[in-house]
């Protein structure tokens, strides 16, 4: 009894002592910060004056007279219903295309990651040229096989999809090289057992990747719909949010507000309900998890 | 032998697709190289060149003298190098008393963890420059380096607990029951078999500090001490500046991420320990 009192000691000393750095990284650099914003939500705030406190006048404003804000806020979740399931879907596949152990295959990774390394400022700028109408290649490539030749970026209808299909050349990057590596610990042996038994390849799929990897998919999934909620890069580089705001994002729209306009207890609270939104929604992947997540242990 | 040939075909159509794949996700950044190759009046020509004749090669080196980028490289090598270490010592550490040790408080405060995660860093850029700020330390890396010794961020911190959770525990009962402390736990058995995840992280910290752009522009003024991309984005400014310098010189400040990208994959084979333990 007494022993194992003083294991369960030890385990949770050890267990403060190794998540100190980050008990105190979060302290030092994330609690303040959250703290202020919070705070910040519930006054008027316009940079170079005092912060005025407003109580929920800002979010009141928000749900009733602010059109922008219901326009980015159906932009996201558009762009994210799309971009959410195209992204782990595709990168899922992509990681098990360049799972196998082939000569070369490090080329071959590198070829698809290299998206994901190009994702600087510069690179926005050319995927603008390549997607300009009259001078870009891409319909200069569409008009030689006969396709139609949308504005893209300059179309109100082709704004959104531009983008959201842009998205899917980052498929071989981040999400994929945390798909390969999760590809890395399934236990070869499984795969051989489900052989013997004569199982086929979509069975092994199935019934020994995805348990085995269903961890690395809830992170990825949990971090897909994080990251999209926050899209912003793209919209601030090259279309402004535009045409007529059909690429207005949430935070593009926010960053307006805070930077553009000076208004930061408004972007606070613009920041909060976006926290609201997304904490909602990570909390029932969390919730759903547990149905058909599998931990080795 | 039949199933030998069939096999050989397999490969065949296997590598014919993997290529396929690839160039259409090299296409932008070849792209950027051949824009480089060209002289200023062939660059918006439709029909496009696709590889210009002859080569210009010398842009590039004009592109890397025209501002002091072998400064601004040696900045980002110290700083990303700091990173690193910063980052693998400390988010597998926490990560792994997330996963595997039980103490009061731990599920909630990883949710908490996560939430850092959920607020955009647009509006908490304001008051964490304050905090830097009271602490003396605008224009010092250490707002760039500091944040990766106290656990490394909520998403490697997730992505490395994730992992642990795929390794089966009966690793570290057996180790305990022959007298190993927990740290020994970490350290020697669970981190060897962390290689892919490690290396998963290693390359996001390289990528996503060397590619870092608003969190250096908001700390550093002194143009000595600017990072890759500050200084490819004042080059852009500078009027003279054309696209093929502007492309050259983005290029190779992404070089060294490929080459980062091309030595850590290769940990991302499949792992030859697990196998002995399972019954």
């Amino acid at each position: 009894m007494r022993k194992t009192s003083g294991l369960m000691f030890r385990e949770a000393r050890d267990g403060y002592l190794f998540a100190s750095p980050w008990i105190i990284g979060f302290i030092m650099f994330y609690l303040g910060p959250i703290l202020a914003t919070f705070f910040l939500s519930f006054t008027e705030y316009k940079i170079p004056l005092t912060p005025k406190w407003v109580g929920l006048g800002n979010y009141f404003s928000l749900f009733t007279q602010d059109v922008q804000f219901k326009v980015s806020l159906y932009n996201t979740v558009y762009y994210t219903i799309f971009v959410v399931p195209l992204s782990i879907c595709g990168s899922l596949i992509m990681a098990m295309l360049m799972n196998r152990n082939l000569r070369g295959i490090a080329a071959y990774r590198t070829a698809v990651y290299l998206p994901a390394v190009t994702s600087g400022v510069a690179v926005a700028l050319l995927w603008m040229w390549l997607l300009d109408p009259s001078i870009g290649i891409i319909n200069y490539i569409l008009g030689k096989i006969g396709l139609p030749q949308p504005l893209w970026l300059q179309d109100e209808k082709w704004a959104k999809p531009a983008l959201i299909m842009m998205q899917l050349y980052y498929i071989g990057g981040n999400t994929m090289v945390v798909f390969l590596s999760g590809l890395q610990g399934v236990p070869q042996s499984l795969y051989e057992a489900a052989e013997i038994d004569g199982a086929n390849w979509w069975y092994k799929f199935r019934h020994v990747t995805i348990p085995m990897i269903s961890p690395i998919i809830l992170f990825n999934l949990i971090m897909a719909v994080i990251g999209s909620f926050q899209v912003f890069t793209q919209a601030f580089v090259m279309t402004q949010g535009g045409p007529n705001n059909s690429t207005l994002f949430y935070v593009y729209y926010l960053y307006n507000v805070a930077f553009w306009w000076g208004r930061l207890g408004y972007a606070a609270a613009l920041a909060w309900i976006l926290f609201v939104i997304v904490f909602v929604l990570t909390i029932i992947q969390l919730k759903f998890s547990g149905r058909w997540v599998y931990y080795a242990g | 032998m039949r199933k030998k040939e069939f096999d050989l075909i397999v490969n065949a159509i296997y590598y014919m697709l993997l290529t396929v794949i690839a160039i259409v996700f090299v296409f932008p950044t070849f792209w950027m190289v051949t824009t480089a190759l060209k002289p200023t009046k062939d660059i918006f020509k439709i029909p496009p060149i696709w590889l210009p004749k002859p080569p210009h090669w010398e842009i590039f080196r004009e592109a890397w003298y025209k501002r002091p980028f072998n400064t601004y490289l040696k900045n980002s090598l110290f700083i990303v190098t700091l990173d690193l270490i910063g980052v693998l010592f400390t988010s597998s550490l926490v990560a792994y008393s997330f996963a595997r040790l039980r103490w009061p408080g731990r599920d909630i405060f990883f949710l908490i963890t996560l939430c850092t995660l959920m607020l955009p860093s647009q509006v908490t850029i304001i008051p964490l420059f304050i905090i830097f700020n009271r602490l003396g330390m605008v224009n010092t890396y250490y707002p760039l380096i500091l944040p990766s010794f106290f656990g490394g961020g909520a998403f490697n911190i997730f992505l490395l607990r994730q992992y642990y959770k795929t390794l089966p525990t009966d690793l570290d009962d057996a180790a305990r029951i022959d007298g190993c402390s927990n740290f020994q736990i970490y350290w020697q058995i669970l981190l060897p078999l962390m290689k892919p995840a490690l290396a998963a992280v290693a390359i996001f910290t390289f990528m996503s500090q060397w590619n870092s752009f608003l969190i250096p522009l908001i700390y550093l003024n002194d143009e000595r001490k600017f990072t890759l991309p500050l200084g490819l984005s004042a080059f852009r400014y500078e009027f003279e500046v054309s696209w093929n310098h502007l492309m050259a010189a983005s290029f190779l400040t992404l070089l060294p991420c490929i080459v980062i990208f091309f030595i850590a994959q290769r940990f991302f084979i499949r792992g030859i320990t697990l196998t002995g333990l399972k019954e």
